[in-house]
């Protein structure tokens, strides 16, 4: 078992002539929460897809539990344990929101969801606890396309923790939330993250969030790594602070 | 009871009573399961999956001329028989024939499940109109290559062995073949969608890649459902071919611009997506069709192409999509009244 | 077949060259307005083959009428235009913003109607018209219908004249405009439904050039249009939108794989095999997008 559940090495993408990721590395630590950051336009998103099986890159490599994946698609990639939730809020929308988190079951062998699995079983049981969990039980039944944003994002999120993954990337998961609803959320993250055991990575603008939920934060400027560290670190740091306020 | 108990009825008692009733329109009533049958499994993959196939139809020739090809060749010589336009007159005992039939229908079920995964492989990375243009080209190349095979008679098809049964009960014995087929997709398709498949296919329709990207197997389930839908075609396609007497690429065993479409057309009357929209559109699309037919005469295929056009540019959600809409609640769909206000944030 | 080809007549490949290229000449018309409505409102237009053979239906009633066939080409152009414009505002229209499957399935349904409309009103007949023009004979082996290469010229002018249309003319840059951004356009006051309506009856005044000239240098029959729909689809999936080099080179290829597939495997492969090269450039896609960690949409 590795220390590193991601290990980002030295990955490098461009879109045409726009160099979008360059040299970048990182790591993302077995259980902790680890926190990306950055001006808009930087580079945060292409480096998620890259992981996550989105795009090929150029050159560098991603080892996830010390295995590359660089070259597997998406649902491969998934199927490992790595899991990833949209800035726009993906959810199915003609389906009600306990078979959303249904059909969330992973699917990786081993788990309890067959193919012709019963839909009211253990796995409905457990869809509602976790619909519970996200407070989203009294609306268990209705479409999820008919929720509100906020609803639809907790949603997905509900989803994620239903999958059971190692690695949770989240792409801004407070983005869009009500202000007084942000601590809610958080809260669950500490507690998927601490009860669950899920790692998390995860793109925040919020920084009052991210200084405060995770453990090590890495800062991206230009497609370039610009600093790494703990919270406290990066935020005296005078090249964090002149990125995101200052001229580059 | 509820609505559903007595649909089941109705159909049931129909089903049993219906060509006992009728007896001269036993073959019309048998067409109306293969349309149910069709309809219903073109759905599968179709309205519940979001895979449009315009090509379903491949599976019912090839299971046809697979079936034909082994009825004949258990006894006689293929190549020779196809040659021979007919001159050759077979004579099949009872047990022959039969023996014949059964093992040419699972054959033809089977055979089209084997092919089935094979096109799978050519067309599953297509998504949307590329899947459709894909499939309906599969058919258009199936049909052309079954035209040139000189061995299942070419172009000029193949005369099917005669049913060796009193004539008053050869046609009640095709019904009974078609009803049953019918009966068992319709059983078949309503359990895969009772269980987590049919979540899976709804997720694959609604969002595929956040079906991929949240770890589901979507090939998996794409396989299986068009190979259920592949068997059922391909057994009735045998069916059929013995009941038609004669088979031939273009207008008996693919025939694309009649029931190749009609299948597409019937689950779109009915509501696409839904366990009894296929069978209502089937339904109602083949009474309207055999009642008008007639007087429509040269107009026929123009009525339907304009009725197609306008069902799909004026009615798309279908029949059962009208009734959802009408009345939520007999469906369990749930409507929140509180959350119609604005649709803010939590 | 194979023998002579390639052996004892090398000079029968020069025959096979030049009637892919007189057919691909035609198959690229085709295909440039399918790439057009696709590009500029995402419309995959499946009765695309049986606009053609309307077209060429147009010329085969101006020859009823005793008219030589290529004079049908302005009527054609003028009537199919008004065709179209009729057949997107009453279908197209309506269709255009819901899901992919929908606006394919209309045309489908166009399309049948259109096949059984003709076979209603010509019959099912085979027909080619003759243009009398005679042949041209270039050493002992190769016979050119002079027909053959009025066409290719036709053909290419009418294809110069629509790019120059839309380089230059104000209809054509709104058209490039909607087809980059359609709501930019809007916002910036291009009448977007004039557009549409204007490109996708451009494209079945293309269609029915193609088929004027189809109909004096091949044949058409009313149920002909399908294969002619699929091949498009073939070349333009092949070249991809916007790569107007890549669609005649593609439509030039498949011209000259008819041919050989015709005369190596025999007549009746000629309709499979463009539907093999449909298929074919299908999986190759997939093979593509699958490098690419993706999947053909």
């Amino acid at each position: 078992m590795s220390e590193n559940i991601i290990e980002v090495n030295n990955v490098s993408k461009a879109f045409g002539g726009v160099k979008a990721n360059v040299d970048i590395s990182m790591v993302v630590e077995r259980g902790s929460i680890t926190g990306i950051i950055g001006p808009n336009g930087c580079g945060k998103s292409t480096l998620f897809n890259s992981i996550v099986g989105y795009h090929p890159i150029d050159s560098g490599s991603i080892l996830f539990e010390g295995n590359e994946i660089s070259h597997l698609v998406v649902g491969d990639i998934a199927r490992l344990g790595m899991l990833r939730t949209f800035q726009q809020t993906r959810i199915y929308g003609e389906m009600d929101c306990v078979d959303n988190m249904q059909i969330s079951v992973s699917h990786r062998p081993g788990s309890q969801a067959t193919m012709f699995a019963s839909r009211r079983g253990e796995i409905r049981e457990r869809a509602e606890q976790l619909l519970e969990f996200v407070g989203l039980y009294s609306k268990r039944n209705l479409i999820s396309g008919d929720l509100s944003f906020g609803q639809q994002k907790l949603l997905e999120f509900a989803m994620a923790l239903m999958n059971e993954p190692k690695v949770l990337l989240l792409d801004e998961p407070t983005a869009g939330i009500n202000p007084t609803l942000i601590n809610g959320l958080i809260d669950r993250l500490r507690r998927a993250n601490e009860e669950l055991g899920i790692t998390l990575c995860v793109i925040e603008h919020n920084m009052r969030v991210i200084m405060n939920l995770a453990s090590d934060i890495y800062c991206l400027s230009n497609g370039k790594m610009l600093a790494s560290g703990k919270p406290e670190d990066l935020q005296n740091d005078p090249r964090v602070i002149d990125a995101y306020l200052g001229g580059h | 009871m509820t609505n559903e108990k007595i649909l089941y009825l109705g159909l049931g008692i129909f089903g049993i009573v219906g060509p006992m009733l009728f007896p001269n329109y036993t073959l019309q009533i048998a067409m109306l399961w293969i349309m149910v049958l069709m309809a219903s499994t073109w759905d599968i993959t179709g309205g519940q999956m979001g895979y449009n196939s315009l090509g379903n139809i491949t599976f019912f020739g090839v299971g046809m001329y697979v079936c034909a090809a082994i009825q004949v060749s258990m006894f006689y010589d293929l190549a020779e028989y196809t040659a021979s336009y007919g001159a050759i007159k077979p004579v099949f005992t009872e047990s022959q024939y039969f023996i014949g039939l059964i093992l040419g229908i699972v054959a033809g079920g089977v055979v089209c499940v084997g092919l089935s995964l094979l096109l799978g492989l050519a067309v599953f990375g297509l998504r949307g109109p590329y899947f459709a243009i894909g499939t309906l080209g599969v058919a258009v190349a199936m049909r052309e290559i079954v035209t040139t095979m000189d061995t299942v008679g070419g172009g000029a098809g193949i005369s099917m062995p005669f049913l060796p049964l009193p004539i008053e009960y050869r046609s009640l014995f095709f019904y009974v073949l078609c009803f049953l087929l019918a009966v068992a997709a319709h059983f078949t398709i309503r359990w895969m969608f009772s269980t987590q498949f049919g979540l899976a296919a709804n997720a694959i329709r609604d969002d595929e890649d956040k079906a991929e990207a949240m770890g589901i197997p979507t090939l998996r389930y794409k396989q299986f459902g068009w190979a259920v839908a592949a068997f059922y075609m391909g057994c009735i396609g045998a069916v059929f071919g013995n009941m038609s007497g004669y088979i031939e690429p273009q207008n008996i065993a693919f025939p694309l611009p009649t029931f190749g479409i009609f299948m597409v057309a019937m689950a779109l009357l009915g509501g696409k997506g839904t366990l009894w929209g296929p069978v209502i559109g089937a339904i109602a699309f083949h009474i309207v069709k055999e009642t008008t037919w007639t007087y429509l005469l040269d107009w026929q295929y123009i009525v339907l192409g304009l009725v197609l056009i306008v069902n799909i540019v004026y009615f798309q959600q279908g029949i059962m999509g009208w009734l959802k809409s009408m009345y939520p609640e007999k469906f369990g769909i749930v409507v929140d009244k509180s959350t119609n206000v604005s649709k803010g944030d939590a | 077949m194979f023998e002579l080809l390639f052996v004892s007549a090398p000079i029968m490949n020069v025959q096979l060259l030049l009637e892919g290229i007189f057919i691909g000449s035609v198959f690229a018309l085709s295909a440039y307005g399918l790439a057009l409505i696709w590009g500029v409102m995402n419309v995959k237009n499946l009765a695309q083959g049986d606009f053609v053979i309307m077209g060429g239906y147009c010329a085969f009633a101006v020859y009823q009428l005793g008219i030589h066939p290529l004079f049908a080409i302005p009527v054609v152009i003028v009537f199919m235009f008004c065709f179209g414009w009729i057949v997107y505002k009453l279908i197209i229209k309506r269709v255009i913003d819901h899901d992919m499957f929908v606006s394919l399935l209309a045309t489908f349904g166009l399309s049948l109607l259109l096949q059984q409309l003709l076979n209603l009103v010509f019959g099912p007949e085979v027909q080619t018209l003759d243009s009398q023009y005679g042949v041209f004979l270039l050493g002992d082996f190769v016979t050119v219908p002079k027909i053959k290469i009025i066409s290719l010229v036709i053909a290419a002018a009418f294809a110069t004249a629509v790019v120059i249309f839309m380089k230059r003319s104000r209809m054509g840059q709104a058209i490039r405009a909607t087809a980059q951004d359609a709501r930019a356009a809007r916002v910036l006051g291009i009448d977007t439904d004039q557009v549409y309506a204007f490109t996708f009856a451009l494209n079945a005044a293309i269609c029915g050039v193609a088929g004027v000239l189809v109909s004096m240098i091949w044949s058409i029959q009313p149920f002909y249009g399908i294969i002619f729909s699929l091949r498009t689809f073939a070349i333009v999936t092949a070249a991809g939108l916007g790569n107007l080099p890549g669609v005649i080179g593609m439509s030039f290829v498949l011209g000259w794989f008819e041919q050989y597939a015709g005369v190596l495997a025999g007549a009746e492969w000629q309709i499979a095999a463009s539907v093999f090269v449909l298929i074919g450039v299908l999986v190759w896609r997939q093979i593509q997008a699958r490098r690419h960690r993706q999947v053909v949409r």
